[in-house]
């Protein structure tokens, strides 16, 4: 094997090409040739890094680098892989050496461990060679060689991980539903349907570590008994789509997929579904039904999906994010993973951090963590300077928390607030300059387009929020229009048919209780 | 009959008759469509190779924002209007798009060339405002870089 | 069937295992409000007009479609379940024309029938209708789908129970609503015209082509000679759409009614029944004697027909070339009946009452003017009969009883039958057998034909041949026995097949709203009718013989292949 002194790890994610990464890229192949470097300095194409710009880690120092132009690159090179002097002034934070937790995990920013985006930014995700020597495939290989099917359950039963897509529902548990259901066929289905507006952590998952949720959907295949996955990725990611179906390729290729896998009984193959642009087709059946080449309408429960799911079989149905999980827990053991985190919530949690503030982009961090903490340390304040006024959490379908009440722990328990969305991770930071109705307005006119229209509450309901918020926002609302407004959203909160429904209101329901004042504005003076 | 002149026999070969492929089939014969949609005739064909009736394969094409039974532009402008462009100031630019464009969300313009769509999240927002146009992702858009944007396109 | 225990506002019960929490709660004499929810239907859930809440359950659930199970405690009456019902409903509403003084359905609306069991006094939110024209190109089926409330009870008896394929919800979110296949109109898809999509809708978003003025011009014309016939069905709920009970018996009643509202002649289709038995068991016999395509499939439902025509013209070979009864009975009204009346065809006008929607397709079929005028001038439905006796103030529960004139109103039991599925076949078969072996059948009764099952099969013994038979009525059942055909896995010698679920008696024309209890209501008023005749087989209907030796000669003979039988032709299914 070649050796090379320095790895540099550059970010090509889509946010990073915008940034021109390509351009970056091809000034820094042409230096190092120029150096005659070629040969002692590899570049890594990965996917995101976590920052701003075009960024890039440079190994073994771990020196990263963001906000990088191609002329930046002249002096990059010279100074730092021929001098051997960091360049300052591009560094975004100095890396820390100090290991956290198993000795495994490295701190990037502040308060972050990294389990799920272990490899997203370190790997050349179209190399499966440089996932199998992070370790990939492993896990697969130990419990196929190792584990029955119900010592895997059992593992990841007593992990405590908990469904990061939606319900917050016991992995493990659910996974045993189906061990337990007995059928000749079952499906394992990843559900890369990410909808929830500001969220894009499954994506940089599947750009920046595809094989992760490969290896994780082939272990939970051999625990419940599953020969056959689909991995359901929104049509809207190209990036991830290719990048996934490269995965499955290069994987099928190995022999990781595919007929007897590591010499064992166990086969599994997959198959990547594409999304059609409806956001219902997060909710779990509703995509079961688009996978199926139906209208992506959400089914009635029960049957549940662990019984009786895809083309009427026991199907397990896990979030990108939930999967990424997966093969660390087996390589680390479910202890390793339980100390992560709080009581009830165990392991990290990826957010995604917008909006007006200083630091954008994606954090993995231990359950618990407080909203104030994110806020000051992470997202280091308000870019425009302004009052931050609330943080919407949770994405469009979640809960508004004003600024008096940042002291909030995020765990599972504070975010699970409805079936479809909780857990999706956004936080979006809002300043005072945005109106309460204008926002409102955006997010009710979110939910009139993505309602499937299935049963009357969430099909008529949103699209009267979106006329009463509308009217509002113009200051030709009444006053009555907010009572009726409550009402209207607490019946869509007990009464819709799936999660959509019922977590559409969140944000409006929070609105009224913080906000009814500002809203009130809207009222067109003399009208009750 | 108008036809997209697509190959529909030779993409629908691709693949087996086993369930569970028909989200990629639409997306590839779209794809395959330079008016960026899916012709009455091919709606037949595929019904035909699928198996799966054509009054429920239109209602899966109306379901899906993505998909379109209608002619579209060469290029499909995808905006996205959720709350992290939103708060970012989407409406100018989408404003911005409609100004430079001549046409209003949903229709496509005279020389068949842009169309334009509002679109849920598309997952960009650490470059909010952003926007699609057909494949290629553009972000941290302001009105004034409309024009040049639309001005790349041929 | 195992019984669990249940809690409902409070009281326990105990209801079977395989209960709904609606089916318990009826049980248990609470009424809960649906919409959705059909008893033919599969349960869908989606109104959200019969939520309830569950213990331990952190959302309401839809009663009709979740199932009981053991200790679960339901509330049906808290004010948080009343104020989502009253929601859900005032949301639809707002969608919904409120013009209910005009419309179709007044006084039969399901939706008015709830808004006024709600108290619905006051609906806060604009009044928001979707730009529709009402469409009616079809000539059979209207759409005034501004009054589509997208219970999408339609959508599921057009997919499911017909397999038809014609309806389907478009778009999505407030934009979702019903359309027929890719935005066409009615007439230019699959739809069979069955009317099943009418019997299940709640409001007047769907119903047939009112044709009842035109009725009453030829009436008020004394230069045109009207004649009406009356469908084996329509004696047994045309009561009920007058405000019996269903099953009600009211053969007399029609006929005086129908006499009263001054039609010239009131004779009846079972008279053309009989014959089709005569001209159908003949064919059958020839088909078995001479090696004919078997198993020979009955031609008497246009909406199969026009089914056939669509998936399975490949059996165009086994389907009867026999006309339905009521195109025979056009056919020969005007040539037989004119010709002994001596009235000019041209001024005669035959009028048809039929349970049935497809019928209404079918008599403007362009074939079907054997008779050298259009055979069956206009059909009307039970519901459009109805409206007629009620416009001309005919008090129907009081109203003397009369007979049928001679002599196309002259028929018998096994004609009768006609009107439930298995009819055709058991009517048949008394004919077949004693044609065959020219001795009497001894028990007349042929009960394993009879009921409501979707597929029925049977083997009966005539002479030397064990004859065996299918049956199927709703056309998704009917492609149970058509897919065994095509397969080569059926042996079958005869098969009856009827488009709506019962036969006759659940057609698209029938009183609404429909269900399982009504249908057997009403068949076992026509098995009763049957009974009370004094003939009970076709072929010793004294006016069919007469018929044989005045005008048509023979059985399969030239002037009946002329008048009495037809061709099919092949139609595009994917459409």
């Amino acid at each position: 094997m070649k050796f090379y002194r320095s790895h540099i790890i550059l970010g090509m994610d889509t946010p990073s090409l915008l940034a021109g990464a390509k351009g970056v890229r091809d000034t820094l192949e042409k230096q190092l040739k120029e150096k005659n470097i070629v040969n002692e300095i590899r570049i890594v194409e990965t996917g995101s890094l976590g920052y701003n710009g075009v960024s890039m880690i440079i190994y073994p120092e771990g020196i990263i680098y963001t906000g990088i132009k191609p002329e930046d690159i002249k002096e990059l090179v010279e100074e730092h892989l021929i001098k051997g002097r960091p360049v300052k002034r591009l560094m975004a934070i100095e890396s820390s050496q100090k290991d956290i937790c198993a000795g495994k995990q490295e701190k990037l920013l502040d308060g972050q461990v990294r389990i799920v985006l272990k490899n997203a930014g370190s790997i050349d995700p179209e190399n499966i060679i440089e996932y199998i020597a992070k370790d990939g495939y492993m896990a697969l290989g130990k419990v196929l060689n190792e584990n029955t099917p119900k010592e895997v359950i059992d593992i990841v039963k007593n992990s405590e991980l908990k469904g990061r897509g939606g319900a917050a529902f016991p992995t493990g548990k659910k996974w045993e539903f189906t061990y337990n259901t007995e059928s000749s066929q079952k499906y394992v289905i990843c559900n890369a349907d990410e909808g929830e507006p500001g969220t894009f952590k499954d994506r940089l998952i599947m750009e920046g570590d595809p094989h992760a949720v490969i290896e994780a959907m082939a272990i939970c295949a051999y625990a419940i008994g599953a020969n056959k996955g689909y991995i359901y990725v929104r049509g809207e990611y190209k990036l991830s789509i290719d990048r996934i179906k490269k995965a499955i390729k290069d994987a099928e290729e190995h022999n990781f997929l595919g007929e007897n896998i590591f010499d064992s009984d166990f086969s599994f193959n997959i198959e990547v579904c594409l999304g059609g642009g409806a956001y219902v087709c997060g909710e779990e059946t509703a995509l079961i039904e688009s996978i199926e080449g139906k209208r992506g309408e959400p089914r009635l429960k029960p049957p549940y999906p662990p019984v009786c799911g895809l083309f009427g079989k026991p199907t397990i149905v896990n979030n990108v994010e939930t999967l990424a999980n997966i093969p660390q827990i087996i390589l680390n053991g479910s202890d390793w993973f339980k100390k992560l985190g709080v009581k009830g919530s165990a392991g990290t949690k990826v957010f995604t951090i917008l909006g007006d503030i200083n630091e954008k982009g994606l954090i993995e961090v231990p359950m618990g963590i407080s909203l104030k903490e994110v806020f000051e340390n992470i997202a280091k304040g308000t870019r425009s300077g302004k009052k931050v006024k609330f943080a919407h959490i949770g994405g469009s379908s979640g809960n508004i928390v004003p600024f008096n009440n940042f002291d909030i722990k995020l765990d599972l328990n504070t975010l699970a607030s409805s079936d479809l969305t909780h857990g999706s991770g956004v936080i979006l930071f809002v300043s005072e300059d945005i109106h309460i109705n204008d926002y409102l307005k955006s997010v009710a006119k979110f939910f009139k387009h993505e309602s499937c229209g299935k049963c009357t509450p969430c099909r008529e309901g949103t699209f009267r929020i979106y006329q009463f918020m509308e009217k509002l926002n113009k200051k030709e609302g009444k006053k009555s229009d907010i009572s009726k407004m409550k009402d209207l959203c607490k019946v869509m909160k007990n009464a819709s048919f799936c999660g959509l429904g019922q977590a559409a209101v969140n944000p409006f329901l929070d609105a009224m209780t913080h906000f009814e004042k500002e809203m009130m504005e809207g009222v067109k003076e003399g009208k009750k | 009959m108008t036809c997209c002149n697509v190959d529909v026999g030779k993409i629908l070969k691709e693949y087996s008759e086993e369930k569970g492929n028909l989200m990629e089939i639409l997306h590839k014969i779209q794809n395959s469509s330079k008016e960026n949609y899916i012709c009455d005739d091919c709606m037949k064909k595929i019904s035909d190779y699928t198996k799966l009736p054509l009054n429920k394969l239109y209602g899966v094409t109306s379901f899906y924002t993505m998909f379109s039974n209608k002619k579209r532009g060469k290029y499909v402008i995808r905006m996205c209007e959720s709350c992290p462009c939103h708060v970012l100031g989407a409406e100018a630019v989408i404003n911005s798009f409609v100004d430079e464009l001549g046409i209003k969300v949903g229709e496509t313009t005279k020389d068949g060339k842009f169309t334009l769509e509002h679109c849920a999240c598309l997952g960009l927002c650490a470059v909010a405002p952003a926007v699609m146009i057909n494949e290629d992702v553009h972000g941290n858009l302001k009105p004034e870089m409309v024009k040049d944007i639309i001005a790349k396109y041929e | 069937m195992k019984n669990i225990n249940i809690t409902i506002d409070g009281k326990e019960y105990q209801v079977p295992e395989n209960y709904t929490i609606l089916e318990a709660c009826k049980q248990a004499g609470i009424e809960i409000p649906v919409l959705c929810y059909h008893p033919d239907l599969r349960p869908e859930g989606s109104c959200r007009l019969c939520v309830v809440e569950i213990e331990g359950m952190r959302t309401f659930q839809p009663s009709c479609a979740y199932p009981v199970n053991e200790g679960m405690k339901v509330k049906t009456n808290t004010k948080e379940v009343r104020d989502a019902r009253k929601m859900a409903l005032e949301l639809i509403l707002s969608r919904h024309p409120q013009d209910c003084l005009v419309c179709e359905r007044n006084n039969s609306c399901e939706l008015q029938k709830l808004a006024a069991e709600f108290n619905m006094t006051d609906i806060y939110f604009s009044n928001e209708l979707p730009a529709f024209k009402t469409e009616d190109e079809s000539g059979v089926i209207v759409r005034e789908h501004q009054k589509c409330i997208n219970c999408g009870r339609c959508v599921r008896a057009c997919q499911e129970v017909q397999s038809v394929n014609a309806l389907e919800f478009f778009n999505r979110g407030y934009e979702k609503l019903v359309l027929p296949t890719g935005n066409k109109k009615l007439h230019e898809t699959t739809c069979t015209y069955c009317g099943q999509c009418i019997t299940v809708c709640p409001t007047g978003a769907l119903h047939e082509r009112d044709e009842t003025d035109m009725v009453w011009n030829w009436i008020e014309d004394p230069n045109i000679h009207v004649v009406v016939q009356t469908a084996p069905a329509i004696r047994v709920s045309i009561g009920e759409e007058m405000g019996m009970e269903p099953g009600y018996l009211s053969t007399e009643k029609l006929v005086g009614s129908l006499r009263k509202l001054g039609f010239d002649k009131v004779f009846d289709t079972d008279f053309a029944a009989d014959l089709t038995i005569i001209e159908e068991g003949h064919e059958l016999l020839h088909r078995l004697k001479n090696n004919g395509t078997l198993p020979m499939i009955t031609s008497c439902s246009p909406g199969w027909i026009k089914f056939m025509e669509t998936f399975y013209s490949d059996l165009i070979p086994n389907v009867s070339s026999c006309k339905s009864p009521q195109q025979m009975f056009g056919a020969l009204a005007k040539t037989y009946y004119v010709e002994k009346a001596q009235i000019d065809a041209s001024k005669v006008k035959v009028v048809s009452i039929m349970p049935c929607t497809a019928k209404k397709y079918e008599c403007n079929r362009p074939e079907m003017k054997d008779s050298g005028y259009q055979d069956v001038d206009v059909v009307l439905t039970t519901r459009e009969l109805a409206k007629m006796i009620k416009i001309a103030g005919i008090n129907f529960a009081e109203i003397k009883g009369e007979k049928y004139d001679a002599p196309l109103g002259i028929s018998t039991g096994a004609a009768a039958i006609f009107g439930a599925s298995g009819g055709v076949m058991e009517a048949a078969l008394r004919t077949v057998y004693e044609v065959v072996t020219n001795t009497e059948l001894e028990n007349i009764d042929l009960k394993m034909v009879r009921g409501m099952e979707g597929v029925k099969e049977a083997t009966v013994a005539v002479g030397n041949l064990d004859v065996k038979v299918a049956i199927t009525n709703g056309l998704s059942n009917a492609r149970k026995i058509l897919d065994k055909i095509r397969a080569g896995e059926a042996d079958y010698h005869f098969i009856e097949i009827m488009c709506c679920p019962g036969g006759c008696i659940g057609g698209g024309g029938q009183p609404r709203p429909t269900s399982p209890d009504k249908r057997k209501a009403r068949m076992d008023a026509i098995y009763c009718e049957d009974c009370n005749m004094e003939l009970r087989k076709s072929h010793k209907n004294p006016a069919i013989d007469t018929l044989y030796k005045e005008f048509l000669k023979e059985p399969l003979g030239e002037k009946s292949h002329h008048l009495l039988h037809t061709k099919y032709t092949k139609r595009d299914s994917n459409v």
